[in-house]
């Protein structure tokens, strides 16, 4: 996933949690880059047309930037359920922002075929334990067999 | 700026190595399944002799992968695993047609995994505990059959038009 998926995925993450414009702060606390650099970023994406900044109110998705970042968003939820229902790996949410940025989508898709994810991903992302809601049931019962 | 991450330790490494070999087994598996599925009848011997190809060639790449595993002390994934869960997902429904651009699919996507990890090895600084230069010799080595694997499979989709 590039850069641009992962601002993103982030940012609309953060405007679904606010119901609102993303603070510039707060894009970058989750990101864990400097507020100079996401800026930076934020005015790529404007200038694609994909975000709208307001001075002191934030950033918000355009309908394109909506429509990519929920792409993104089902990019690293195939990543985070691959790696705890194929690999059994505990700790998938730390392991799957680690490798976020080599996988890319296309890869992602081929992993998707043989995991079980469910039709209304990525709407059962949550952003607060940064995991699928639903994997969250089966994580309290123990790695898959 | 950018957020893309060099591979950070051996634990990291062994991960990818890991996600290549799944990639690895499901062409394997896939291509088992196929034939398969359509058999002699429905596919020509091109595409049979393709599948097979395809299947020994990721076999190969699952057999180089495993020995750089091995050596970071990582733990393979089995293939029975994985065949299994490609036997529980797989639409029987594909023709001809779809055996060959789901092959692209497969070629490509290893094509674009083993660019993304090189890259990704290159941008870090970390000394793993198995050898650099030939940890980068297998997965160039691995990243050119696949490019061929993608020239050899558009070839026979053009001629088929």
């Amino acid at each position: 996933m590039n850069t641009q998926a992962q601002y993103l995925k982030t940012i609309y993450l953060v405007q679904e949690a606010a119901d609102g414009p993303a603070s510039t702060g707060a894009i970058a606390d989750r990101l864990g880059v400097s507020p100079a650099s996401a800026n930076e970023m934020i005015g790529k994406l404007e200038e694609r047309g994909l975000a709208d900044h307001e001075k002191y109110k934030g950033v918000s998705l355009t309908d394109d930037g909506i429509s990519r970042a929920r792409d993104a968003l089902q990019t690293y939820c195939i990543i985070e359920r691959f790696l705890w229902e194929v690999l059994e790996v505990e700790d998938f949410q730390a392991e799957a922002r680690q490798l976020e940025s080599v996988i890319d989508e296309t890869v992602a898709e081929r992993l998707d075929t043989i995991i079980d994810r469910k039709d209304c991903c990525p709407d059962c992302f949550d952003a607060e334990t940064d995991a699928c809601e639903l994997l969250e049931v089966e994580v309290t019962s123990g790695p898959a067999d | 700026m950018s957020l893309t991450q060099p591979v950070a330790s051996d634990h990291q490494l062994a991960r990818l190595l890991q996600i290549g070999m799944v990639l690895e087994e499901v062409v394997e598996a896939r291509a088992h399944k196929h034939y398969e599925a359509l058999g002699d009848d429905e596919l020509d011997p091109e595409i049979v002799a393709l599948l097979e190809d395809a299947a020994e060639e990721s076999g190969e790449h699952r057999r180089r992968l495993e020995s750089l595993v091995d050596e970071l002390d990582a733990d393979p994934v089995a293939y029975e695993e994985i065949e299994t869960l490609v036997a529980a997902r797989y639409e029987s429904d594909t023709d001809f047609d779809g055996v060959l651009y789901d092959q692209l699919c497969n070629e490509e996507t290893a094509y674009k995994f083993y660019d993304d990890l090189i890259a990704a090895i290159e941008g870090s600084a970390i000394e793993f505990t198995i050898d650099r230069e030939r940890l980068i010799e297998v997965l160039e080595a691995i990243r050119a059959e696949e490019r061929d694997g993608v020239e050899e499979v558009t070839e026979l989709m053009e001629r088929r038009r």
